[in-house]
């Protein structure tokens, strides 16, 4: 009876233990999709931008335009006072704080958005027009419900008389939802809703260039060298150990490296892509090494003796016949190491990429940032504008990040030969 | 300047190569007596080669080091001017002005000390440059004739062009070494400054950090002797070694649970299906950059547990350890799990017959004879999952806080290293500063604990492996 | 001479996948005697053997179907405890294979997880009498927490034959327990399995006519699947009935 009840013990052990096995794998798929729910039920709104409708006359006074065909007229014409005017004269308000509510309701762009407009539609002077104006931050937020309207006034971004603005303009249809192409053209704005990461793209665009070209080169040399023609000797152990060392370097080391000698021996511009690019093409360096490594030395020896029975000699049988056919593993390790770059935050803070951009860069040496860091300088700020903004640039990332692991693999897949 | 020499060179190169390949495909036709040992293409690479890469070595070498020679040359200048004594800083300082007028925005008091560096400035800056160029062409001349003479003497070409390749793959190899001995001068470099002024001791025992004391305005100024108490005692990095330990536990005690049953359960239970879609779901795990992981601890996760508490009454603060540590396990998630599964698929399975033999159930096989078999292997996996853990930076710098205290409590917000590193060096500090130099110490202590878990772990694993070979 | 028949196979095919690597084995096993199965390379014997313990249900392509009876029981029939069955039927392996502990818990691994013993002090007698009974505990005795690795081949052998005998079963399988080990340590071990079968029924596979020549009373010769013959050993070397029985003793393939 005894062994009845432990054998029945032992198989409810056996149970128990696979049930763990069971939570264990269901906690991180649940871990997984909570992350990707947050960001991405967090960030689809970003991609729309609240705009308020409304009628102005295009008063040639307040602009103080006298003749139409003057350029330069034209160009410095009054568009603040026209728009402020001409605003805030469509709603009624009682005082001086009112009317100051009235026009912070429009983002602080609107002078520009208005001179875009006229430019287009200079035969209109003097009419009353149509014209879209993007919201402000507070504004755009409220109206994707962001905002809790049920706290006490003063807890609140909008005063009660904005809100009755608000449900104002929403009776009277004037408020619409538009593509928020700002996000992608524009650059870094202390205004959430005039920010883009476009900047950012660029910057990221350019400091991966500068890893690719830098690190591909050498790992690739590298990887020939110490799979083919490296003696075994305490030299080449010591080469050995140095890369898996450095695999194992966090990140946040290679950016006090590149702040100290890049930055301060070489003197390079702070700040730019190009030094982002080389203290990320170090770190991913050792990562394109040892994929690359693991795809020569998967190519028989037969291909290799083959081509010097024919009288090729080592040279040229590693490189007309080895190299080529360890290309798809080498080149999917390339895009992987890449990704990873991509990703990185610590390094490219510490060389001063943390710089408040608004420019797009035009080119590696100008001051840019990257898509991570991008997420980084936003997450930090308070305005609630920037949450989207912030989950936006992570579906932004994580949808290169995707696309380039799946080339990784698909490369790999579709070109690699198998040796069996 | 220089991107006209390197232009010239690539045209230059590129031009020898075609004419030296005809001239030699033309002499060999029309003299017999010259036996070619090689195809006319790697005589004319061999020519170029050498006429190029000396020159463009001497160019980049030449552009490394000229500005800090010339930079010496100014400040000892100015050193032998000057009556009094000047510290390093206050050459410094004056070196910068100087470069600051010759570039022409220079603000402030213009002295005659001032004016004459810029004169010499600019007459070295153009000494230099005309130095570079003459050089440069030098080598391309002379290089160029020593190639040709081996050359003309009829040398096994591809057999040199091949040993100048090897050269270069040896060169790309030793770029990993250049590299750790580049990081390892880097941070020793400003390390070594950091402990003239702080002792060691104060700093690797020190429980209070607060970098901030450390302010010196001027600093031409001796310190007092309480001055210079103060600021050691401001850099005590205890408090930030136990934050990091701290987090990285909290980190592994939700890494490991779950690392290890997923890696158990793929490796022994699972079947094609599972293995298929779940493994690669755990790997994105692994895929998401770490500032994600921040903003999601920051924004989503941190206030969850204020509110949690708030709601049965403890109060938890909004940048908690406790968030800031299961963000970074949850990250740490796939490492343990495919290293794990990776290690016990290497136990033979003999053993697991053997156990299978004498009636023991799956989960008593794997308990009592697999997993022991794996843990050396099992442990250096974890080992390189707590390197990952302590040099983790953005998840901390977003959730954790900046308040360098010692607690274990994981309600309580603490500060890390990796932590304390940015937030040194992302404000606007003077390099010379005991503080910024207090980032690249700490920076040291960092790599130094890191690699030496690396080190333990792969050899755990080697020995491990070693046993099944 | 009263034979009791221990196990009875009946209509037994083994499938891998879809290749077939057992047709239709009908055969008997008598109690405390040695049987031995030989047969070329790949003839299956050694799928046959690992049915009777059911370590085939490790390999999940692997599919049978048929009868085996242990003691009049089919061990294939629904609900059948496995853990129980292997208590009664124990294996032994071609390489040995202890378990990167020390030589006692080798042993007491077994005793353990059944429960076999109550405390400390009968595990001690458990492990003794198998070390004994296997031969190993003489040149181990002094040594018991020294790792069951560290011993020489047909030591570790000896050590794995008293694991399988820790847990007293009843029928003792052996796939090839010599072929991994040198000529003495080979006459250790059949000098073993003949005391041992007194106390258990043993069937072993071996790829040595010569072996179970000596160490066997029946023996059983398969070809490519299928049993060919089955007698006692005598008849089987001295004068088979079957043609290709005679072919592969004399050597004429194999």
């Amino acid at each position: 009876m005894n062994k009845e009840l432990r054998r029945k013990k032992r198989y409810q052990a056996e149970k128990r233990f696979q049930v763990y096995g069971i939570i264990a794998i269901s906690l991180a798929i649940f871990f997984v999709g909570i992350l990707v729910t947050k960001i991405f039920s967090d960030g689809t709104s970003a991609f729309s931008r609240t705009m308020i409708k409304t009628e102005i006359k295009l008063d040639a006074d307040l602009l103080g335009i006298t003749d139409i065909n003057n350029k330069d007229e034209v160009e410095n014409a009054d568009y603040y006072t026209l728009i402020y005017e001409e605003f805030t004269k469509s709603i009624p308000f009682s005082n001086d704080e009112e009317e100051k509510q009235i026009i912070t309701l429009l983002s602080p762009d609107y002078e520009y958005e208005a001179k875009d407009f006229f430019l287009k539609n200079k035969d209109q002077l003097g009419k009353t027009v149509t014209i879209l104006l993007t919201a402000s931050d507070d504004f755009d937020q409220l109206h994707k419900g962001n905002f809790p309207r049920d706290i006490p006034e003063d807890r609140r971004r909008l005063s009660n008389f904005q809100l009755q603005i608000y449900d104002q303009l929403v009776k009277e249809n004037k408020v619409t939802k538009v593509f928020n192409n700002y996000l992608f053209t524009k650059g870094d704005s202390r205004d959430p809703e005039l920010a883009g990461f476009g900047g950012a793209i660029i910057g990221s665009f350019f400091t991966i260039l500068i890893c690719l070209i830098i690190s591909f080169p050498i790992a690739l040399m590298a990887a020939v060298y110490l799979e083919e023609f490296a003696p075994k000797n305490r030299i080449t152990e010591l080469i050995e150990i140095n890369i898996n060392n450095l695999a194992a370097v966090p990140s946040i080391v290679y950016g006090l490296f590149a702040l100290g000698i890049l930055l301060n021996v070489l003197e390079l511009p702070r700040s730019t892509a190009l030094v982002g690019g080389i203290a990320l093409s170090l770190m991913t360096l050792p990562r394109i090494i040892i994929p690359a490594r693991a795809s020569l030395k998967a190519v028989p020896p037969s291909i290799r003796e083959g081509a010097l029975a024919v009288g090729a000699s080592k040279v040229q049988a590693v490189f007309h016949h080895v190299v080529p056919l360890a290309m798809p593993g080498t080149l999917s390790g390339t895009i992987i190491g890449l990704a990873q770059a991509l990703g990185e935050t610590a390094p490219l803070l510490l060389i001063g990429m943390v710089a408040f951009v608004v420019e797009i860069p035009g080119s590696p040496l100008d001051p840019s940032s990257s898509l991570p860091v991008q997420v980084y300088l936003w997450s930090e700020s308070a305005e609630r504008g920037f949450v989207e903004k912030t989950s936006a640039t992570i579906m932004m990332l994580l949808g290169f990040l995707i696309v380039m692991n799946s080339l990784a693999v698909y490369a790999r897949q579709k070109f690699e030969k198998k040796w069996n | 300047m220089n991107l006209v020499l390197i232009l010239f060179i690539i045209i230059f190169s590129f031009a020898l190569f075609f004419f030296s390949k005809s001239r030699i495909q033309f002499y060999a036709k029309n003299n017999h007596q010259f036996k070619l040992k090689a195809l006319p293409k790697f005589y004319a690479y061999y020519l170029s080669l050498w006429c190029a890469l000396p020159a463009l070595g001497i160019l980049i070498l030449w552009n490394i080091f000229e500005p800090n020679i010339v930079k010496y040359l100014i400040i000892s200048k100015i050193e032998s001017n000057n009556l009094s004594s000047l510290s390093s800083d206050q050459l410094n300082l004056i070196f910068q002005r100087v470069k600051a007028y010759y570039a022409g925005n220079f603000t402030g008091e213009l002295t005659n000390e001032i004016k004459d560096g810029a004169e010499q400035y600019k007459r070295l800056l153009s000494l230099a440059s005309s130095a570079k160029v003459t050089l440069f062409f030098l080598s391309i001349v002379i290089f160029t004739a020593i190639a040709l003479k081996k050359v003309a003497s009829n040398i096994h070409a591809r057999e040199g062009v091949e040993k100048i390749i090897k050269i270069i793959l040896f060169t790309s190899s030793a770029a990993a070494v250049f590299t750790t001995f580049g990081i390892i001068f880097s941070l020793l470099f400003e390390s070594i400054r950091f402990f003239t002024t702080i002792n060691f001791f104060d700093f690797i025992f020190g429980t209070s950090w607060s970098p901030q004391k450390a302010f010196i305005s001027d600093t031409s100024v001796e310190l007092t002797a309480a001055q210079l108490k103060e600021l050691n005692e401001a850099f005590g990095a205890i408090p930030l070694f136990a934050g990091t330990a701290f987090i990285a536990l909290i980190a592994m005690c939700v890494a490991v649970p779950i690392g290890l049953f997923s890696g158990i359960y793929f490796a022994e239970y699972a079947n094609r299906n599972v293995r298929r879609f779940g493994k690669p779901i755990i790997e994105i795990l692994a895929g998401v950059p770490t500032v994600v992981y921040g903003f999601f601890a920051a924004l989503t996760v941190g206030p969850f547990f204020r509110i949690l508490g708030e709601s049965i009454g403890l109060d938890v603060s909004s940048e908690s350890a406790l968030a800031a540590g299961l963000v970074m396990g949850v990250m740490i998630i796939p490492f343990v799990s495919s290293l794990t599964d990776d290690v016990i698929n290497a136990v033979p399975q003999s053993l697991r017959d053997g156990s299978y033999a004498v009636g023991a159930t799956k989960s008593e096989t794997i308990k009592k004879v697999v997993f022991p078999a794996a843990l050396p292997g099992i442990i250096g996996s974890i080992l390189l999952a707590v390197s990952r853990a302590i040099g983790e930076t953005m998840i901390v710098v977003m959730a954790a806080g900046l308040a360098a205290n010692l607690t274990i409590n994981p309600l309580d917000s603490t500060t890390t290293v990796t932590t304390q590193i940015v937030m040194i060096l992302v404000g606007d500090q003077e390099f010379t500063s005991a503080k910024t130099q207090a980032a690249f110490a700490l920076g040291l202590t960092l790599f130094t604990v890191t690699l030496a878990l690396n080190f333990i772990a792969l050899r755990v694993v080697k020995k491990y492996r070693e046993q099944y070979e | 001479m009263n034979r009791e028949a221990k196990v009875i196979s009946k209509n037994v095919d083994v499938f891998y996948g879809n290749k077939q690597a057992l047709f239709d084995i009908n055969l008997e096993i008598f109690k405390n005697e040695v049987t031995a199965l030989i047969g070329p390379s790949g003839c299956g014997k050694s799928t046959f053997l690992r049915c009777i313990n059911r370590m085939n249900d490790v390999i999940d392509i692997c599919k049978i179907s048929g009868e085996i009876e242990i003691d009049g029981f089919n061990i294939y029939k629904q609900g059948v405890d496995v853990v129980r069955l292997r208590e009664k039927v124990g294996m032994v392996f071609q390489k040995p294979n202890p378990f990167p502990k020390s030589i006692y818990d080798n042993i007491a691994y077994g005793p353990n997880i059944h429960g076999i013993a109550q405390n400390k002090q009968e595990l001690d007698e458990i492990v003794e009498n198998s070390l004994k009974k296997a031969a190993l505990w003489n040149e181990v005795k002094d040594r018991l927490n020294e790792p069951g690795t560290g011993l020489s081949g047909g030591q570790q052998q000896r050590l794995c034959i008293a694991r399988a005998i820790s847990i007293n079963p009843e029928i003792i399988l052996m796939d090839e327990p010599c072929s991994a080990l040198d000529p003495i340590a080979t006459a250790k071990i059949e000098e073993l399995i003949d005391s041992l079968k007194s106390s258990y029924t043993i069937v072993i596979v071996t790829h040595s006519m010569a072996q179970a020549a000596r160490v066997s009373q029946r023996t059983g010769f398969f070809h490519l699947g299928k049993l060919i013959e089955m007698d006692e050993t005598d008849k089987i070397f001295k004068n088979p009935n079957n043609k290709m029985t005679q072919d592969y003793i004399t050597g004429r393939f194999g």
